[in-house]
Parts: structure tokens; sequence; C-alpha cells
């Protein structure tokens, strides 16, 4: 079974900065991949690269293979086809990323009309159903709205409503509950959930919230200083991290539902870089307790099956 | 920002040297010297109808212009400045007659105004000045009362007046240092619309008044000649809006250099960047 | 919705009293006599009392005052002290030549400035962005008179392809009065339209950068669709706001530029009557453009409001 996006050497720059170097993964068709890390590690731009809407300034080199063809390189009439249709994207902040003087019938109905061809009438219909289905209350009420007479909730469910309009294959979603309240969060991301379930997609959650992903994520990357430093199913990263990063990030999560040993909770000593400003060779060194000469230098990922990039690996 | 400096210099430059020297004499009529190409027999830009120096008097005329735009701005500043404190310091009935007395006069754009105080009282330059200063004010009195609401809302501001600071002390000391950057940005603003008003109420036979040159009437001459010389429209026309380009980009400057709020594209390219 | 429009409604009422009360005391009450004002410090002692009772100037301020705007209520604007006219009748006239003159200039302002910002803004970072704001920088510094004396002397004298002034009636010759506000129209419009070229290009550069556009193009919209559909309304109310400051300066501008073109309108009318003297015309032409003003910054106030939802709903 081939990969739904096999992403291969991805660099992105910022003029002369390089914001993401050299990331390569592979999604597994109708899998959930976590992307964790601080912000500021390289996670949104990666997605915004896969998608082709990086802000203007920023240019990627590498690959992004899907169904055959490189996003990166690929025509932007072909890539606009694909977008909102095969791929999809559920993006952080749901106040600013939706069209406050549109209602939100016409905005939830757009894919639709646009890869489906549907007819005002049909796609309003269509986007109906979605909204019912995003469990909005008074949905045909909601259809009329505009974005700010929604709660934050409610448009956050409107975005992947939007998202799944044409049922996609490859669902981005980009911290999609950051900007909720906790109790939101929890049942958006149940929702998410459920629906890739249901829709058989295959998705690359954004977040920098651990318990996230262990929540509903089948395997996790981390990613620092813009390079994935671990790969693995969650199980095994969660219980066994390997990367000092990962393990400092777990320490500094409080253990609630988690059987581990008596731990204090530890912060990651110093702070995550400016962009531009991380060391040479890798990126953590300079806050890694383990780091030595050996590190001047950039490991590469080794390891079968939990991969991780670092010349003294934990456990 | 440069070249809005160096544009408004220059401006300055030909006004203050204007006093001492120009190259032939601005007012003096010479009809054997009429129309004369720029160039020829030492006319640098040629000569108008009554053979008078073109040159010499768009020198003297920046005079005239700088002078109206300064005691103009300097109306607005004076005026408008006061009132927006006390708007700001006294709240209630003052802040309220300053503000809906500023609405009804935002009404009136300056030119009219002008137009208005030059048919009731004597067409001049100080008529044209006056009125133009006058419709700027509410500008600047809007301005300085919503720093200054700002500005008193800080907590050092309570400090100061729990430990007695009179009214106008606070203004002084806290509000006018906060806004000056601002007025400044505006004042420069002002001033291109000030040149603009002038030149045209001159234009009109409103402004100034012979034989003192101004660029707005050596217009209203030029009409009169274009199809003998089509270059006598060109030039005042020029010094005018080169001396506005300079205000205006010299404002841009330094809204740029003194408000950091106004940056704008670097951050919105670090947002994307989580 | 409707409590939106009255307050508008009560505020324009509220500025139309009051600057029609500024406007009286300026012309009746600044000079001292109004009928020395008019007859100028020769006159004798007979004709000026003559000319007082003519005015009514016997009669008590606040009774002048309200038999005026009672007047204005009724159409009735007074007389001419020069040519013995109804002014209500000679501001109809006029108003032929102005209405047409102004709504022209708006047109020409407009079509230049809507697609030059837009293409200003879209391409900002290229060289042909760069150029526009630039010229539109140039624009702004021009005063519409010396654009249309620069107009005069190359479509006019040199070309021969245009009047250089003057005004046939509609009535007489739909055409020929066309063309003859053709060239007064354009100096007018090209410096509105320099000023609005940087509004609309302030207005497009900020919404593109927006959220919601990005989420318009992960949907599938090319980034001209997205434009279209999602950022030109969102830019419009910017651009509206600064419209009334524009239509104001526009209307200004039409008084110095009929007087360039000898253009029988109310401006031309305004500089006749300031050079005879006469009071009565010249307090109705100020009262009519200045209510004009307040007229057209009302209309604006609302249909902004109109635009945007968000100030719809709190208004």
């Amino acid at each position: 079974m081939s990969a739904a996006l096999d992403v291969r050497d991805l660099h992105v720059g910022v003029g002369a900065v390089p914001a993401v170097q050299g990331v390569s993964f592979a999604l597994a068709r109708g899998r959930r991949m976590g992307l964790i890390g601080e912000s500021g590690s390289g996670k949104t731009v990666t997605a915004l690269a896969i998608m082709g809407l990086l802000p203007d300034g920023l240019h990627a080199t590498g690959a992004a293979i899907y169904d055959g063809d490189d996003l990166l390189t690929l025509p932007e009439d072909r890539l606009c086809k694909l977008r909102g249709d095969r791929l999809a994207m559920i993006f952080q902040e749901p106040m600013t990323a939706l069209n406050p003087v549109m209602r939100m019938g016409p905005q939830v109905a757009e894919p639709l009309r646009i890869h489906r061809g549907l007819s005002r009438g049909d796609a309003d219909q269509e986007a109906l159903r979605l909204l019912e289905r995003v469990q909005i209350p008074d949905a045909a009420e909601k259809m009329r709205a505009y974005p700010h007479q929604l709660s934050g909730g409610q448009r956050q469910r409107a975005m992947i409503a939007m998202a799944i309009a044409c049922s996609p294959d490859l669902l981005i979603a980009d911290e999609p509950t950051t900007a909720l309240d906790v109790t939101v969060q929890a049942q958006v991301l149940q929702l998410l959930d459920h629906l890739v379930e249901e829709e058989g997609a295959t998705l690359l959650l954004i977040t920098h919230d651990l318990p996230v992903v262990a929540q509903i994520c089948d395997q996790v990357m981390v990613m620092y200083g813009g390079r994935i430093v671990e790969v693995g199913e969650t199980e095994a990263v969660f219980s066994q991290p390997r990367h000092p990063y990962t393990r400092g990030l777990l320490d500094a999560i409080p253990p609630i539902d988690r059987d581990l040993p008596d731990r204090h909770l530890k912060a990651i000593a110093g702070s995550v870089p400016g962009l531009g400003e991380f060391p040479s060779g890798c990126p953590f060194r300079t806050r890694c307790p383990r780091a030595d000469e050996a590190c001047l230098e950039m490991p590469a990922m080794a390891g079968n099956g939990h991969p991780v990039a670092c010349w003294h690996p934990v456990g | 920002m440069l070249a809005g400096a160096a544009l408004v210099g220059l401006v300055i430059a030909a006004a203050v040297l204007s006093f001492a020297w120009t190259p032939k004499s601005p007012t003096h009529v010479v009809i054997p010297d009429r129309f004369l190409g720029p160039g020829q027999r030492g006319y640098l830009l040629g000569s108008d109808q009554f053979g008078r120096d073109v040159f010499s008097m768009l020198m003297v005329g920046a005079r005239n212009t700088l002078f109206v735009g300064i005691v103009a701005v300097g109306i607005a500043l004076g005026l408008g400045v006061p009132l927006g404190g006390l708007a700001a310091l006294r709240r209630g009935s003052a802040e309220e007659l300053v503000m809906r007395g500023s609405d009804v006069m935002l009404a009136f754009p300056a030119l009219l105004l002008a137009i208005l105080f030059a048919a009731v009282f004597r067409p001049g330059t100080l008529t044209a000045m006056v009125a133009i200063g006058l419709a700027f004010t509410p500008v600047f009195a809007r301005l300085v009362r919503g720093a200054g609401l700002q500005v008193l809302a800080q907590d050092y501001v309570t400090v100061a007046r729990t430990f007695g600071s009179s009214s106008s002390a606070i203004f002084r000391r806290h509000v006018l240092p906060n806004v000056a950057s601002v007025l400044i940005v505006q004042a420069t603003v002002a001033f291109a619309l000030a040149i603009l008003a002038e030149a045209a109420l001159s234009y009109l036979g409103l402004g100034t008044q012979p034989p003192t040159p101004s660029w707005g009437r050596m217009l209203n001459d030029a009409q009169n000649y274009l199809s003998q010389s089509a270059l006598l429209a060109l030039w005042p026309g020029l010094s005018i809006a080169l001396s506005v380009l300079g205000f205006n980009l010299l404002g841009d400057g330094l809204r740029d250099l003194l408000d950091p709020k106004l940056q704008p594209r670097e951050s919105q390219i670090r947002g994307g960047m989580s | 919705m409707a409590v939106m429009l009255l307050t508008r409604l009560g505020i324009l009422v509220l500025s139309l009293a009051a600057a029609s009360l500024l406007i009286f005391l300026v012309v009746q009450v600044l000079p001292g006599d109004p009928a020395q004002v008019v007859l100028g410090v020769n006159a004798t002692p007979e004709a000026l009392a003559q000319l007082r009772h003519q005015m009514g100037l016997d009669l008590p301020l606040w009774q002048r005052y309200l038999i005026w705007v009672g007047g204005i209520l009724h159409g009735d604007f007074g007389t001419s002290q020069v040519s013995g006219a109804p002014v209500a009748e000679l501001l109809r006239q006029k108003l032929s030549v102005s209405v047409p003159l102004a709504l022209m200039g708006v047109a020409v302002s407009i079509l230049i400035s809507v697609p030059l910002g837009v293409i200003a803004g879209v391409r900002y970072r290229h060289l042909s962005g760069t150029v526009i704001s630039a010229l539109s920088l140039g624009g702004i510094a021009i005063p519409a008179f010396w654009a249309a004396l620069l107009l005069i002397t190359v479509f006019a004298i040199r070309l021969r392809a245009l009047p250089a002034g003057g005004f046939v009636a509609w009535s007489d010759d739909p055409v020929g009065a066309f063309r003859s506000l053709l060239l007064p129209a354009i100096s007018l419009g090209l410096v509105q339209g320099a000023i609005l070229t940087r509004y609309v290009r302030s207005a497009i550069v900020d919404v593109l950068g927006e959220d919601y556009i990005r989420t318009a193009r992960a949907k599938g919209l090319t980034r001209s669709q997205a434009l279209r559909r999602h950022g030109f309304r969102n830019a419009a109310i910017p651009v509206v706001t600064v419209l009334g400051v524009q239509l104001t300066s526009l209307l200004v501008g039409a008084v110095v530029v009929e007087n360039v073109f000898y253009l029988p309108g109310l401006g031309r009318m305004l500089l006749q009557a300031i050079g005879n003297r006469d009071l009565i015309v010249i307090q109705a032409t100020v009262m009519l453009l200045t209510g004009v003003v307040l007229v057209v910054n009302f209309l604006v106030d609302v249909s902004y409001r109109l635009i945007d939802p968000r100030i719809r709903a709190t208004a």
C-alpha cells in the first residue's frame, strides 16, 4: 500500500534563513499522524508548504508526493483542483480564518460549488447537512449567521465542515483546538476524530499539546528547529521517548492518566531560539543535558520502526 | 524620507535666499523681454507676459507658500492643542462642546471656509491663512484629545494626580510629550494641504494679492497665455507639486520613524512561522 | 438597523442646523453691517438704510435666521441683490452643470483608482506595484487646477480635440455638453483617483494577508478568485470610509476647476457672487455645498455600516 503523502527532503527558507531543513516523512493511508513541537519549530510552515499556501517571501524545495504528483512543483491550476477537494486544511484561529462579511452558509458551501459544481440550492442543502454533521445547534439558522455571531467552538466546527465537505483523502489540522476553551477543545477533538474515522481520511494533526496526540493519533513525529528529530508509533514514543527533546516535552506535562513512575515536572532548559538563531549541528544541543562535541554535527535519523536523530538517545 | 527632506529643504533654501538675492528682480517689468524661453538672455526659466524673470518669481513665491503654511499650521496647532487638551482633562461639557464644535467645523472643507472668509472679509493672504488654520484646528484637537485620554488612563498619571499636580502640569509633562510625534507628522501633512489650499485660493484671486508673487496666481496669469507659452503654466505648478510631494514624503518618513506600531508586513511573515 | 438609521439621521439634521447657524453668523454677523459690505464704503446713508430694510436687517438676529432657514426648508433661498433673480432658480440652473461634473469626476477617479489600486496591492512586491505607488504619490501632490491647465494645453490647444472652456446647455447639445465636461472631470478625477489608489492599494495589501484569504485558497480557489469572492468586500470597508472625505474634496475641487474652464456651475457663481458682493447668493451657495457634504457623509456612514455586518449589529 502506497503512502497517502510522501514528503522528501523538504526545505523552506525565509529569504536566506532556513525555517524547515530537510524534513522527510510518509503518511500511511488512513492513519493519523501527530506532528508535535513548540511554536517556532516549523510545524505550520511544513503544512503550508505541502498545501502550497506559503506566505509571500517563503520558498519550498524538495518534494511532497501525493498520488504520483509532486505538490511542490504541480502547476497552480492543478493544485487548486486538489485543494479543498482531495487535500484539506483546518486552521488554528477560526475567528480570523472565516470571512467576516460572508454568511456561514455560502462559506461552507463554497468547496462544493467549486469542486462538485453544485448549484447554489444543492450546495446550500449539502452545507446544511454538513453543519448538522458537525453538530452545530440550529444549523438552519446558523447558515444565515455571520462568523462573529457564532461561538469559538461553533466557528471551528464550521471550519471542519468546510474541510470535510468534499471527503478529502488528506486532512491537515493545524492546532485546531488551541484557540478554544478547554471544555470545548475536547468536544471538537472528539468530533474531528469521529469524522476522520467515518471518512477514512488520512490525518496530519499539528499541535503542541501532547495529550491531544496521545488521544487520537496512531503515530507521532517530533519537530525541533525545523527538523524532524523522532518518529514512531504513539505508544512507543510516549512510553519510551528516545530524543532528549521528546523526553523534555513529556516531562513537562503533568501525568494524569499516565502510569508513569513518580516524576517531578521539569521544564526544558532555556527557550526556543528565534528563527535563524538555532545553533549549527543538532539544533537542540544548546538546551540539551546530553550534548557534547559530537553534537556539533547534525545526526541522521537512525533506527528501525522508531528512528531518532540524536548521537546520544535516551534509554 | 530623504527625498522629502531634500525637497522641503530646497523650498526653504529658495525662500531664504530670495530675501538676499534673486537672479533678476521678480517684479521688474521689461516689456521687450516678454515670453522668453528658458535660458534666453539670462532668464533661467524664461520670462512672463511682462518680461519678469519666472525663476526669481518662483523663489519669492516659495517665501509666500512657506509663510502661509507656517501661519496656518501654527493657528491650527495653537488652537487645536489647548482645545484638545481641555477636552481630555476637563471631560464633561467642555469635552462635549469641543467635540461637537469640531464635528461641525469638519463639515467645512478648508478651501470652502477660506472662500467664505474671502467673501465676507477682504481677500488676502491673512484671510486665507486664518481660514485654512481654522479649518485644520479640529483635526489637531481630536488628535490631542484621543491621545490625552489614553495617557490620562495610565497609572503613572493617576499617581501624579494624587500627588497634586495641576491639570496643566500633567498636560505639559505627560500628555504633550506623548502626542508630540503624532502632532509633528500631522502638522507635516497639514502643511502640504495648506500649500494646496493657498495655491487654489490665489489662483481664484482670493488669496495672495498682487504684486506679491505667488505660485497660484502665476498659474492664473499663465492660463491667459497658454497658446503663447505653455511653459509658463509648467513651472509654478511643478513648484507646488514638488513642495507638496516633499512634505508628504517627509510626513510618511516621519511616521515610519516615530511610530513603530506602523511597521507592517515583517510581523505578518513571522506570524506565519509558528 | 432602523435604530442605526434614525440615529444617523438625527446626527445629520443636527449637523445641518449647526452648519447653517455657523454660515449665517459668518456672513451676517462677522462683517458688522451686511448692507455696508454689499454697497461698499462710499454708499450714501439713504441707500444703506433702504438696503437694510430690503434685506430685513432691521429685524432681530434670531428672526432673520429663522426666516432664512424657514425659507430654505420651503425651497426659497432668497433673492439675489445683484440680478434680482430668485436664488433657488439660480442654484437649480447651476446644479445642472455641477452635479454631472462631480459625478463624472467620481466616475473617473473610481475608474482610475480601483484597477490601479488592486494591481498595486496584488503586486506590491513587484516593480509594477511600486511604480503605481510612486505615481499615485506624485498624483496626490498635483493641484487639480494645474492638472486642468496641463490638460487644456495638450488636448485643447495642441490637439484641438476638446473645448478649453465654456458650456453648451444639455438641452441644446447633449454631446457638446458632455464634451465640455470631459476635461474638467478628468482633471478632478485624476487627482482624487491618485489619492484613492493609495487607499485601495493598502486595503488590498491588508486583506491579502488575512487568514480568511488563506482559508479560501485552501478550499481550492485561485488567488484571484479568493480576492474577488472574499477580498473585495472586506477591502471595500476601509475604502468606503474614506470615500466621504474624498467626495468632499472633489466637490471643493470642482469649485476651482469650474473657474478654470469657465463652466457656469455653482463654483463659478460663487466666485462671481464674491466679486459682486452678493451676500445672499454666497450664503445660499455655501449652505448648499455644506449640506451636500453632510448628506454625502451620512450616506457613506450608513453604507459602510451596511457592508460590515459586525458594525451593523452594534450601531
